[in-house]
């Protein structure tokens, strides 16, 4: 299952510069777990790079909770090496069929189920060494956990889709597993699940991870023994041990995903109402799954306070309709700042003024 | 003459009474908390509107005069120090709480809202703002935006950056930009984390929505002493090894405690070589499995005394001392200069003994206090600035720690930032390459250096001479760094 430890750095620094010198557009890639995103038209004359086989934990000291691995490392790799030590990833990133690398989490920016209390993948990095579209090596963050010097780059990384430098390996925060898992499942209708999680948020309750789908609300509860079986008894209802459910939630295998492509990602203020039914509703209320959702989604959500977006393809293209027109400008300038020649993924970016 | 007409349209755009320019009264702004380093600006304007920022913004673009923002005038490395011929753009009158929005738990502030203040107002509904830097009573949550700052509790609550989830910041070039809000994600770049901790070098931060956590129902403080350095910093590593993430952990050497002891009396045990200091918060039972395991691994690694403190009394009086340590100091001697590097824990006992040689070379004391969770180290240099040589002598020594703390992996600052004061180290930890790529991205948002100019990134004719100057045993710290 592990696989070989790979320093593939060398020719991917050496591939970013002759692309650079000759003008030649790259679409980076790791396991390919993310590619449904992609836009469906790529690009002609694209040639591809893969960071798949840029692979190995270059340093992990358990007791610093920082890991330091290459971008191609598979995330169930680095799973299982945190996971001797009783460690986590705490952005628990989604494995689409059970793949994905770091690199593709960082690029990414997904983040699995326990984020509102466990952290973000761009709350979770530290550093980041990264190929620009110069072809430089550079480096930003570290290896420690409060770091302030100079901008954050290391961050910006994360969600930009490797538009801004090719990331080639990625220091990020872990954090212990909680001894203890417990799931409460409570029958209740959308609006009471909504309401009842907006209450859960004002209390000190051990919860890693809510979902409301189908009548049922689960709560995770995640700690030391006593407190969430304390938390189990106040918050009531079925109760689980470890279920896989948050897993599949996470990796999209729940039957409410399996109906193809028309499936629309919602990231609101946790508060809001619930503008549209059926919708699977994770994070506190915060994501909102919907599938089928219709043209007015996008309008919908930009005035609860939000944004929708099709979870398929082209999520991953950055500088959609809607954005303000000053925003887009900083978008395109920081695009050039890191790759004049707009050669790393330049499908996925819209360079031109509108 | 562009000067003048620059100067009466801001007193046209504010209240005539909130543009200064009398020497005597621009004398509080030449200085933030770093008060080695001084200049008196050009002028200082004091806007009380969001329109009178974008006011100021205009009119100092138009007529080239470069701003610098400032919040409290708190921070620590020079960040809001005034640069010459500059305007002082301060915002502590800019200090209404918006909105405080339950649903969401967010609560929506101008920059000069006080940290303090943001907890105090949403205590009664059982929520607080988590970052809490040492200087929570004063400091703003625009400068805390713009430094990124710690505290105490940022090892299980994160830094500012992970505690704020919307800005509205003006650019130079007169545009606003909204940048993420209250749901978790927003589309595009990731411009919340490149805004924070940019030391006012990209925009003025004008808005600032933080997230709300629940008050923890118990708290305990633990201080566990040691009689050596080694057994308290392997206690660290073990009490997280073994799966427990503190709310604080903190660490401070003999010169600290002693210091702290004759200053507050806070009864902490004199003979100790170390001292831990430990809080744990949560549930009762979450705080009570907490309490037995740091006691346990504090006496598994040598601990000869452990005290525990339950009561918020018995607390408040062994966090004094801790509180207590930079103004203790001033008893050791006349000036210190607190250094902010961050390490990585495992290089603890390997640093001190370091800065242990350093001290002795350059015949100046050092206290140690640690963030020790999270690596982030303040050694106090001790020194008399009205002996000749002692105030160069202090800064090369604080540069010499400084690139130790990068020798071994760390950084210049953990969470004071960059200001004027470390200019020179940031030469040591980041390439040429690195550093005009930092350039760049400050040119998409003011092509012009007009923010805060001169702070934060070192030029590369700035590192080509400090290069030049700290050459150690034969190695140039940047052989690739052309010389110009």
């Amino acid at each position: 299952m592990t696989q070989p430890e790979r320093d593939d750095c060398e020719r991917l620094v050496d591939a970013v510069r002759q692309a650079h010198a000759h003008r030649q557009a790259l679409a980076i890639t790791g396991s390919g777990s993310k590619s449904f995103l992609l836009p469906k038209q790529q690009d002609t004359g694209v040639r591809l790079l893969s960071v798949a086989e840029h692979t190995g934990v270059v340093q992990y000291q358990p007791d610093e909770l920082v890991l330091t691995a290459r971008a191609g490392t598979p995330l169930r790799e680095l799973q299982q090496v945190v996971g001797r030590h009783q460690q986590m990833l705490p952005f628990d990133p989604p494995m689409f069929a059970g793949g994905g690398t770091l690199g593709g989490a960082l690029a990414s920016g997904l983040s699995g189920p326990g984020r509102p209390w466990w952290g973000s993948v761009r709350d979770c990095v530290l550093g980041v060494e990264l190929v620009n579209g110069l072809g430089e090596q550079l480096t930003f963050g570290g290896q420690v956990m409060k770091n302030v010097a100079g901008y954050d780059l290391s961050r910006l990384q994360v969600g930009a889709f490797g538009t801004l430098g090719v990331i080639m390996t990625a220091s990020i925060r872990l954090l212990p597993q909680p001894v203890a898992e417990r799931t409460c499942a409570l029958e209740l209708s959308a609006a009471d699940g909504l309401r009842l999680v907006r209450d859960f948020a004002r209390r000190p309750l051990p919860i890693s991870a809510t979902c409301f789908e189908g009548g049922l609300l689960r709560v995770r509860l995640s700690g030391v023994e006593a407190a969430v079986l304390s938390a189990c008894e106040e918050i009531g209802g079925e109760i689980v041990e470890r279920d896989r459910y948050w897993q599949q939630l996470r990796d999209h295998e729940l039957p409410a995903f399996r109906n193809g492509t028309d499936l629309w990602r919602w990231s609101l203020p946790p508060g809001a109402d619930s503008p549209v039914d059926g919708a699977v509703i994770e994070w506190a209320g915060a994501l909102r799954w919907v599938v089928g959702a219709d043209a007015d989604g996008i309008a919908l959500a930009k005035r609860a306070g939000g944004n929708a977006a099709p979870f398929s393809a082209g999520f991953a293209q950055l500088t959609a309709a809607g954005m303000p027109a000053a925003m887009r400008r900083y978008h395109q300038r920081l695009k050039a700042a890191f790759d004049p020649e707009n050669i790393l993924n330049p499908g996925l970016v819209d360079v031109h003024a509108h | 003459m562009s000067r003048a007409k620059a100067l009466k349209q801001l007193r046209a755009a504010l209240t005539p009474r909130a543009v200064i320019t009398e020497p005597s009264a621009l004398k509080p702004y030449e200085t933030d908390g770093l008060t080695a380093i001084r200049e008196l600006p050009w002028a200082v304007a004091l806007p009380e509107t969001e329109n009178q920022v974008r006011e100021v913004l205009r009119i100092c673009a138009k007529h080239d005069v470069p701003v610098v923002a400032r919040g409290a005038g708190t921070g620590l490395s020079g960040g809001a120090r005034p640069v010459a011929d500059g305007l002082v753009l301060g915002l502590s009158r800019l200090d209404r709480i918006l909105e405080i929005d339950l649903d969401n738990c967010v609560a929506r502030l101008q920059p000069g809202v006080r940290n303090l203040a943001i907890s105090e107002a949403v205590a009664e509904h059982g929520l607080y703002y988590a970052p809490d830097p040492s200087s929570q009573i004063a400091c703003s949550i625009g400068g805390n935006v713009a430094e990124n700052s710690g505290g105490v509790h940022c090892l299980k609550y994160g830094l500012t950056v992970h505690n704020v989830v919307g800005l509205k910041v003006l650019t130079i070039e007169g545009e606003e930009l909204v940048i993420g809000g209250k749901a978790l994600d927003s589309p595009g770049y990731d411009l919340l984390a490149l805004m924070s901790g940019s030391e006012g070098m990209l925009g003025v931060i004008i808005e600032v929505t933080v997230k709300l956590l629940p008050i923890p129902p118990e708290k305990r403080v633990l201080l566990a002493a040691f009689a050596d350095l080694d057994s308290a910093a392997d206690t660290v590593s073990q009490i997280i090894a073994q799966g427990l993430v503190p709310a604080g952990l903190e660490m401070m050497d003999r010169l600290a405690i002693q210091a702290a002891e004759d200053f507050v009396h806070a009864g902490y045990p004199r003979e100790a070589e170390a001292i831990l200091l430990c809080e744990v918060d949560g549930t009762r039972t979450e705080v009570e499995a907490s309490v037995a395991l740091v006691t346990r691994v504090a006496n598994e690694f040598g601990a000869f005394a452990v005290r525990l403190a339950i009561n918020s009394e018995e607390q408040a009086n062994l966090w004094r001392g801790r509180k207590a340590a930079f103004p203790a100091m001033g008893r050791l001697a006349p000036d210190y200069y607190c250094m902010d590097g961050t390490i990585p824990r495992s290089q603890l006992s390997k640093v001190l003994k370091e800065i242990g040689k350093l001290s002795e070379h350059y015949g100046l004391a050092v206290a140690n206090v640690f963030h020790a969770g999270d690596g982030n180290l303040h050694p106090l240099i001790l020194y008399d600035a009205s002996v000749s040589g002692e105030v160069a002598a202090a800064e090369e020594m604080g540069g010499k720690i400084l690139e130790l703390c990068v020798a071994v992996g760390g950084t210049v600052t953990g969470e004071h930032g960059v200001g004027v004061e470390k200019l020179d180290q940031m030469c040591v930890q980041f390439s040429q390459a690195e550093l005009s790529q930092f350039f760049k991205v400050k040119a998409c948002f003011d092509p012009h250096e007009m923010l805060n100019p001169g702070k934060a990134i070192p030029t590369l004719a700035r590192c080509s001479e400090v290069g030049g100057m700290h050459v150690h045993g034969g190695r140039v710290p940047f052989p690739n760094l052309e010389r110009f």
